[in-house]
């Protein structure tokens, strides 16, 4: 079954353990400007967010790319770049909603998120399991449950 | 260059000019990084009797060379100046990502010297460095400084400044960056101040190599792994925060209470990390790199002391609370908004307002003085109406604004001071533990715990337990810890990874990190080397040995009541044994021998 990277900003410390994992393994230097995985935080409130390439269905990157460089194989969840195709457009830069297709001088190339052969550094170096690599069909199960469990606790004060 | 960027950012706000120089990787192995590099520099460039506020004093922010890496929790820098509240070196530590930023800006170390004829800030994007007028943003807060620089810069910039003050140069001004995390201690943002310098704005895109990637990524596991099943670093400062320490230095009687006239709080519990957990935790937070998450972000929903930011720490929960005398959380967590959205040091200002509160009941400070202020134990609305007083520099707190030591030394009672070398001793009473005493008596910036933390031995029973009664074998256990800790923060390293490693985990990652090869042994005495520096430059800037002292009311007024009831600090015992274990003479100064034996001479 297929897998989605699953974010929880309720749990984020802000650490940004994410983004040095993913520099890391991505080119064997820390350099946060290279990550696929980038941590927004919002002092006053003290809420982080992680983000990263979505590999969205109907990916807007993988549509305005003339080259067919952003593809998806057939029967894959993922949003593949392939550098020879690229001719450096940054078509996908300006169509992705989120901003997660990046283009990075330094490299010459598009930086974006590729699961890490399906074992993501980000979800491995995260110490308090803000970044999780789970199965697409119950991707929320346990989000909803938290939810759930705090109608729980609810019902049985009222009763 | 591995783990080091090889170069330094020279600033200099009297004349405008913006210099990069090459690190002297000489002195890197040597001093580090961080605190004991950027210590370096400072006393090889300035005269040790300068006036700290004139334009003569430089400011360094100094990260290390694990800063940035994922070395587990050690994405720290240290603010180094001359202080102005002691006189000594200051090395202000503080987390967030700040300090990595300055690294991948391409940076080892910031120095800022001069002052500004108007307020200025200066904003750093990789190679471009600008010095730009702040005069729009100079008087607002924490918080609103740091938003209005990321409008006016990078929205994602990582800001470093004072608030109103530092500006006003309230002698433990700190510096704040990403509003919460602070270089608190002995008066840095008084510096920044005096230079008139608002903030320091940096942006950085640019990699930290590592020169041994297979032996860093063994010794970041082992790293990782030990501090995660550690019960302390692991878990307890995740799930309660530091202020997990209030009931425990309660139960063996060594909470200072009341100015420290006690050690026993009987309300502790209330403004314990375990209440902080159940009413007012909103999550933890974590510095750049780390694995531990004790930062606390927090809120307080009653109306009269409504308001949303991070902590308490455990030493800023111990000196609102039962320091001065207050059971009163809401009131505790309301005082730690303030002093970060203002800038102060939390220890210095809750231990300034206990002794005012001790001054005054004695009837040593009277209304006369406090403007018509009842200034007395357990008030915690006056407590934090003084606080903004102090910021302010307004009416009586311009007197608070200076330190207990000046302030008790105005009504000519210095003794009220509960401080060593002129700066205030934290959350552990030395008459309970003998250990931390002598390390409060003998640090180089003065009374503070971060620099030889024999709680850890002495309370925690980490990594074995001592009786903290004792005097046997005291001194060189502050040695190893004062050694060891210099070390540590020279690396970057926060000192909670010592919940779960030493210096056999953290010379592993320096050397594959740098690629310098550090033993054990080396590491230890750069530490070593680095304490005797901080000493050389006490000595000839504001002490000598008879500094090396606590006040009289540690060794004269035994405990009163509780767990260490009738118990006072011996350090007379262990001060001799001390000099000599560290190759100091009689009178506290290092021989010319050790001196040679550590590159010193």
């Amino acid at each position: 079954m297929a897998k989605l990277i699953m974010i929880h900003p309720d749990k984020c410390t802000g650490c940004k353990n994410c983004v040095v994992a993913c520099s890391y393994a991505k080119e064997k230097q820390f350099r946060p400007a290279a990550a696929r995985v980038h941590v927004y935080s919002w002092e006053r409130e003290g809420i982080s967010v992680p983000m990263m390439c979505q590999q969205c269905n109907d990916a807007p990157c993988a549509s305005v790319c003339p080259t067919g460089a952003m593809h998806r194989v057939t029967g894959s969840t993922l949003i593949e770049y392939d550098a020879s195709k690229c001719i450096r457009c940054r078509m996908c830069v300006q169509a992705c909603p989120f901003g997660n297709a990046v283009y990075d001088s330094v490299t010459d190339s598009i930086l974006k998120c590729d699961t890490c052969d399906d074992n993501p550094s980000c979800v491995a170096a995260c110490p308090v399991h803000a970044i999780e690599y789970v199965e697409e069909n119950v991707a929320t199960r346990s989000r909803k449950k938290a939810f759930a469990q705090k109608f729980k606790e609810a019902f049985q004060e009222v009763a | 260059m591995y783990g080091w960027t090889g170069i330094i950012l020279r600033v200099n706000l009297t004349t405008g000019e913006i210099k990069k120089e090459p690190t002297n990787l000489q002195d890197a192995k040597l001093f580090i990084g961080a605190r004991g590099l950027a210590s370096k520099i400072l006393t090889d460039e300035i005269d040790p009797k300068i006036d700290p506020l004139s334009a003569e004093n430089k400011l360094i922010f100094a990260p290390g060379p694990l800063s940035g890496t994922m070395a587990p929790s050690m994405g720290r820098y240290d603010v180094v100046c001359k202080a102005p509240l002691t006189g000594l070196l200051a090395a202000s530590n503080s987390g967030g990502s700040f300090g990595p930023e300055i690294k991948f800006a391409g940076y080892d170390l910031v120095i800022v010297e001069g002052a500004a004829k108007k307020p200025v800030y200066l904003w750093i994007n990789d190679d471009n460095v600008e010095i730009r007028d702040a005069s729009e943003i100079w008087g607002k807060n924490v918080p609103d400084t740091t938003e209005a620089l990321r409008a006016a810069t990078d929205e994602d910039a990582k800001v470093a400044c004072i608030g109103p003050a530092g500006e006003k140069k309230v002698l433990f001004a700190s510096i704040m960056n990403e509003m919460h995390r602070a270089a608190g201690r002995s008066g840095v943002g008084a510096v920044m101040g005096s230079k008139n310098l608002k903030a320091v704005v940096v942006v950085g895109t640019k990699p930290i190599a590592v020169a041994d990637p297979e032996a860093f990524e063994k010794a970041v596991m082992v790293a990782r792994k030990k501090i995660t099943e550690h019960p302390v670093g692991g878990t307890g400062l995740r799930v309660y925060g530091t202020d997990v320490l209030t009931n425990i230095l309660n139960s063996v009687g060594s909470l200072p209470t009341r100015n420290f006239h006690e050690g026993y709080f009987p309300n502790a519990d209330k403004f314990g990390g375990e209440s902080l957990t159940a009413k007012y935790l909103t999550r933890p937070r974590g510095c750049f790199s780390c694995i531990i998450s004790c930062g606390r972000a927090t809120k307080v929903t009653n109306p009269k002391y409504a308001g949303e930011g991070e902590g308490p720490e455990y030493e800023t929960a111990w000196g609102f609370g039962s320091d001065c005398g207050i059971d009163n959380m809401d009131a505790v967590v309301k005082a730690n908004f303030i002093c970060n959205e203002l800038g102060l040091d939390t220890i210095t200002m809750a231990t300034t307002i206990a002794c005012a509160m001790d001054l005054y009941e004695s009837g040593f400070i009277t209304g006369k003085d406090t403007g018509g202020l009842a200034v007395k134990f357990g008030d915690a609305d006056t407590m934090l109406k003084l606080v903004e007083m102090t910021a302010n520099r307004e009416g009586f707190g311009d007197q608070l604004a200076e330190g207990s030591f000046r302030l008790a030394t105005r009504y000519g009672h210095p003794e009220y001071s509960m401080s060593a070398k002129k700066q205030e001793m934290p959350a552990y009473d030395p008459r309970g533990i003998q250990g931390i005493g002598l390390h409060y008596a003998t640090s180089n910036r003065g009374g503070c715990h971060v620099r030889g933390y024999t709680i850890s031995p002495e309370v925690l029973g980490v990594p074995f337990k001592v009786d903290q009664h004792a005097t046997e074998g005291k001194p060189q256990l502050v040695i190893t810890f004062q050694n060891l800790t210099a070390a540590l923060d020279s690396t970057g390293s926060c000192l909670f990874t010592t919940f779960g490693i030493g210096a056999e985990e953290l010379a592993a990652l320096l050397s594959a990190v740098t690629g310098v090869t550090y033993t054990v042994d080396d590491f230890m005495k750069a530490g070593d080397r680095i304490w005797n520096l901080e000493r050389l430059f006490g000595l000839k800037s504001a002490i000598t040995g008879k500094d090396d002292r606590l006040p009289d009311r540690m060794s004269k007024e035994p405990i009163p009541a509780g767990p260490s009831k009738g118990e006072i600090s011996h350090l007379d015992k262990m001060l001799p044994e001390y000099y000599t274990l560290r190759g100091w003479d009689s009178k506290g100064v290092p021989t010319p021998e050790k001196l040679h034996d550590l590159s010193l001479a």
